[in-house]
């Protein structure tokens, strides 16, 4: 394939965006490889584990954006120990001593220490983007050094982070010659900001597109960051209280009608309802609304508020909508692509929860839903039989009935018929969530439909290996898996070995697999780290092979075993 | 275990722990959490159906429900925001000082215990024994020399019935119920 020279087909590649198509155009032959390793700027690293730091740079000189998730998923939920791993400060101290100009660094479920982040901040003289989801470790400090030494920072987005961040002194760290912010995302800090810095930097940013701030950013002060930016596209509100009747209220009104390119909404993290009459004439405009941290919206207020919002795209509300105010959001969001529902009270009897007759009437109100994750009481085979044929296109379809193991309330049978239909009829399905009581049935209805799934979340599920087996033998583009508290055992478990290294990470805990199972996987396998965690006070691991592993996470990867891995974590 | 209770071998058992503490709520929640296989869950929902009404769940809903380790699949920032805003709520209290004048010392009430301003100012009828006039938007209070007004965050004093409830309970630093010739700058008609 010599017939173009070098830079014609870097040229080509760079039109290329997708990592899987890059990934394939590496793989023709040894001089598309090398070409398009010189080319490659964005990096994706689903797990952190599974290469080295040194590695990625060798393969990628010319790399200036790395995106990286550490943590397996369940960790989200509490599943994992604290001191487990994905540590980010080798990777950027590699970078740092590497020459590579990096611009932009993405992180997921990471640790990432002060430490980190001030070498990050003095390491790269042109980065420009720093994105933090559900990470810890870091307090003010670092943000501190993040502001004060990026010179040509762009991007702060601190996305459901847990932050220490006692002091607040890190926003009037960035120096005033600091004009080239576009998005600035704090959302997730408890502490104070210097209101005045805050004040100052906005109105020196005018690429300022996305602001999101937090709890304890008063009123007044989004008023006058509102008329200093009426640019925005994306804005999060922290503190929403207000006398509708008011002199603030006025300017605030004022204020928000300037901004004509808000898309995008999110935040009331405190909020009066009787005050969102002054947000209505920007809902026209929404494509984006996130309320799930609003518990003070609900009933008439809300729908009210919902019912201006025709051209939504995304929704993420809260349970407290209940099913009459999905109602109205299918009959008003006709746009409607994704749509979140949480639990505003995950223990409790949940009187306004949502039920099945809330996701029927969204969808059949909204033809174009594509993605979903929805906590409910209860969910029926009939309704969820009439959601596959409503809606064909679902590429992620997340249930949770917070009662893990209910069969439909009204036949008392598993749910096994209903989820079968939505794997049946939504032929791109990508993601998948199940829960309620379900049998083996369900997995040999995924096994069999489900052709493009590649990431599967089981719990309190299945009667046998057979589930298991029917989903490792039938989806042929499954790369996650992650199960706990199913009767899987060594043999679902071992039927199949090498179907693991086409994966990128299989998760299982409180199943009925043992240490000699997994064992033997490590053996047959080098190429997959399997990682028992063990959090019970006992001193030593008992080392009888028959002895069920409460918590088992193996992934592929290209380096061997992991140095970094605490007491709690035994790499077979 | 008929046999340990009756030599009460709790009480001299050696356990770490304050003394007075027991460690049996401990132990359920971590017996309860080996939930490994789902022959146990059944019994749960028989439970909670048995349980009957929504109300009777949140009371005798049996441990094993809220105690399932990672269940629901909430992330924990999330779960911990929603749990501070429910602990705010439900728990701070917001207690006010409330003066009356001519009275020689002042008490406090808790603005969360109280719907809506007909409650709140019963209770300080019953604590002060003075009755307040009608209220209306146009004349404030009428037909009483008695006067309830706060102090809000701005340091201003306002006449108690003027803003939304909550607008009210987020702003109101202080109580004095005002009387006399005092009370009729504050729109008290006499």
């Amino acid at each position: 394939m010599n017939y173009f020279p070098d830079e014609v087909l870097e040229h080509v590649f760079d039109s290329i965006a997708s990592h899987k198509d890059r990934n394939s155009v590496s793989l023709v032959c040894k001089s598309w490889y090398r070409i398009e390793r010189y080319s490659r700027r964005r990096v994706f690293i689903g797990n952190c584990y599974s290469i080295s730091p040194e590695r990625l740079i060798a393969r990628f000189p010319g790399l200036k954006s790395l995106t990286l998730k550490g943590k397996p998923h369940f960790a989200d939920f509490n599943l994992v120990p604290y001191d487990w791993g994905g540590f980010v400060y080798p990777w950027i101290k590699a970078l740092a001593e590497s020459g590579i100009g990096l611009e932009e660094l993405r992180l997921k479920r990471m640790v990432v220490s002060d430490e980190s982040l001030e070498l990050l901040s003095k390491s790269f003289a042109n980065f420009k983007s720093l994105v933090l989801v559900s990470c810890e470790g870091f307090s003010a400090d670092g943000l501190a050094a993040v502001a004060a030494n990026c010179r040509f920072l762009r991007e702060l987005d601190l996305q459901e982070n847990e932050v220490d961040d006692h002091r607040g002194h890190w926003l009037s760290c960035f120096p005033e010659s600091c004009t080239s912010l576009v998005s600035l995302n704090f959302a997730c800090l408890k502490g104070e900001v210097n209101l005045g810095a805050l004040e100052r930097l906005v109105s020196r940013s005018p690429n300022l597109k996305s602001l999101r701030l937090n709890r304890l950013v008063p009123l007044d002060t989004l008023q006058k960051l509102l008329m200093r930016a009426p640019q925005l596209v994306d804005l999060g509100i922290g503190s929403y209280v207000h006398d509708p009747s008011s002199e603030a209220s006025n300017k605030l009104k004022h204020a928000i009608q300037r901004c004509k390119s808000i898309v995008s909404l999110s935040g009331f993290l405190e909020v009066a309802p009787r005050c969102m009459s002054a947000i209505y004439p920007i809902c026209g405009n929404l494509t984006t609304l996130n309320l799930s941290y609003a518990p003070g919206l609900h009933g008439n207020k809300l729908t009210k508020l919902i019912q201006h919002c025709r051209k939504l795209q995304r929704l993420w509300i809260l349970d407290r909508i209940g099913d009459k105010g999905l109602g109205v959001v299918a009959s008003t969001c006709k746009e409607l692509q994704e749509l979140r529902v949480f639990p505003s009270d995950p223990f409790g009897a949940g009187n306004d929860a949502v039920t099945e007759e809330g996701l029927v009437l969204v969808s059949a109100g909204c033809p174009k839903l594509n993605s979903l994750l929805y906590f409910c009481q209860q969910m029926t085979n009939a309704a969820l039989i009439t959601v596959a044929r409503n809606c064909p296109n679902f590429i992620r379809f997340r249930l949770c009935i917070l009662d893990p193991v209910k069969p439909d309330p009204v036949t008392n049978q598993p749910l096994d018929e209903g989820f079968g239909a939505i794997v049946q009829s939504c032929k791109r399905l990508k993601r998948l969530s199940l829960s309620g009581l379900l049998t083996d049935q369900v997995f040999l209805y995924i096994g069999m439909y489900a052709e493009q799934l590649e990431m599967l979340s089981i719990a309190f599920a299945a009667d046998s290996d057979k589930g298991m087996l029917y989903v490792l033998n039938g989806c042929k583009k499954l790369r996650k898996l992650e199960i706990r508290d199913c009767p899987f055992g060594n043999s679902a478990l071992l039927e199949d070995v090498g179907k693991y290294e086409t994966m990128r990470s299989l998760w299982m805990s409180s199943c009925e697999v043992t240490l000699g199972g997994c064992k033997t996987v490590a053996e047959k396998m080098p190429s997959l780290n399997v990682e028992i965690i063990n959090e019970s006070d006992q001193t030593e691991f008992n080392l009888d092979e028959g002895q069920k592993v409460d918590k088992m996470y193996l992934y592929r990867t290209l380096v061997g075993h992991r140095k970094d891995a605490p007491e709690s974590v035994w790499i077979l | 275990m008929v046999f340990e209770k009756d030599l009460n071998l709790d009480a001299t058992e050696l356990r770490l722990g304050l003394p007075g503490t027991s460690e049996e709520s401990g132990k359920q929640a971590s017996t309860t959490l080996r939930i490994g296989n789902k022959r146990a869950l059944p019994d749960m929902n028989e439970d909670s159906s048995v349980a009957a009404s929504k109300q009777c769940d949140q009371e005798t809903a049996p441990p094993t429900k809220a105690q399932v380790v990672g269940w629901p699949p909430i992330r924990s920032y999330r779960k911990n925001s929603l749990q501070t805003k429910k602990t705010e709520a439900e728990t701070s209290g917001m207690y006010v000082k409330v003066s009356m004048d001519g009275a020689p010392y002042l008490r406090k009430v808790d603005l969360k215990n109280y719907k809506g301003y007909p409650e709140v100012l019963k209770a300080l009828e019953d604590m002060f024994k003075f009755k307040v006039g009608k209220y209306s938007e146009r004349e404030g209070y009428n037909g009483s020399e008695f006067l309830p007004t706060y102090e809000d965050k701005d340091g201003d004093w306002m006449l108690v019935g003027d803003v939304p409830w909550e607008m009210f309970v987020n702003s109101c630093k202080r109580l004095r119920i005002m009387k006399g010739t005092e009370a009729r700058g504050l729109g008290c008609v006499v």
